[in-house]
């Protein structure tokens, strides 16, 4: 049967491949889509708690997760619409400014 | 047994999907992938008895992300591939695994525990589109209208960054181009 601890570990696989995902890209659409990949592996642990725990609390946090990517998305495609109208490019290694 | 094949299937079919949105160059071979397994995120969901936020799960990712997404990228070349500079991809993935292993053991460790009582039980007669209507009306009205709130800032916010004057640059000062213009023009 399959337990809770299945689904944690699959939450946690696919956690670290959107972590992998934002260490490793330098293109800022491909960050967003790092991020969103994180985003729902969470959702599938909270799902999976609230299902084994028998309480609605897991799926009430990834519905304001969901409402909370949902702006994310429409804030910073925005943001990346003016960047690439103002530099040409999405690259963080174009966009970087400041030289430490 | 349906369960279990078929969780083991939506498994590896999402952990193979995003792989290729995570490692993949082209941007649009990295955004179907991504809408794919985030339908079958939606399964998950359908199998731990979540159907409201699977319902929702494909409405508002499915539909909403993945259509604002492609909107954006009529925005960027997308056709192009993406050519980015990745240094000692090796330690990458080391750290990545490695901080990623740490959240899970941090974040898992308080739920091997007795003492957890359910807060708002799911009730067995009726169905999770009505439990989750009864609990989220209740209990979390202030965040629900919070939420409500905080999506109209974001949309408000997405029109005014994307929207308005589409042809021209925000944050470039046009109007002294425009002026120098003019006097070029009157000489």
């Amino acid at each position: 049967m399959i337990g809770l601890s299945h689904y944690l570990i699959v939450s946690a696989i696919i956690f670290s491949i959107g972590l992998v995902g934002v260490l490793r890209r330098r293109n800022l659409l491909m960050l967003f889509f790092a991020t969103e990949v994180m985003l729902n592996a969470v959702n599938i642990a909270f799902a999976a708690i609230s299902h084994y725990y028998n309480d609605l609390t897991g799926q009430m946090f990834a519905f304001f997760i969901i409402a909370i990517a949902a702006s994310e998305v429409a804030v910073g495609l925005g943001i990346l619409i003016v960047l690439y109208k103002k530099y040409g490019s999405l690259n963080l290694d174009d966009l970087a400014k400041m030289k430490g | 047994m349906y369960e279990i094949v078929a969780f083991y299937l939506f498994s590896a079919l999402t952990i193979g999907l995003f792989s290729v949105t995570v490692m993949s160059e082209n941007v649009l071979y990295a955004m179907t992938s991504l809408a794919a397994g985030m339908v079958l995120i939606s399964g998950f969901f359908f199998i731990l008895g979540a159907d409201f936020l699977g319902v929702v799960q494909l409405i508002v990712y499915v539909g909403a992300v993945m259509a604002l997404y492609s909107f954006a990228m009529m925005f960027f070349d997308a056709t192009r591939d993406i050519k980015e500079k990745n240094t000692n991809s090796a330690l990458v993935f080391v750290l990545g695994g490695l901080s990623a292993l740490v959240l899970v053991l941090m974040f898992s460790a308080p739920i091997y525990n007795d003492q957890i009582q359910a807060l708002y039980p799911i009730h067995e007669g009726i169905g999770n589109a009505q439990d989750v209507g009864m609990v989220l009306f209740t209990k979390y009205l202030v965040p629900f209208e919070v939420a409500a709130v905080m999506l109209l800032v974001a949309m408000i916010a997405g029109i005014i960054l994307a929207g308005k004057k589409m042809d021209t640059s925000l944050t470039e000062d046009v109007s002294v181009d425009d002026e120098i213009m003019i006097v070029k023009d009157e000489k």
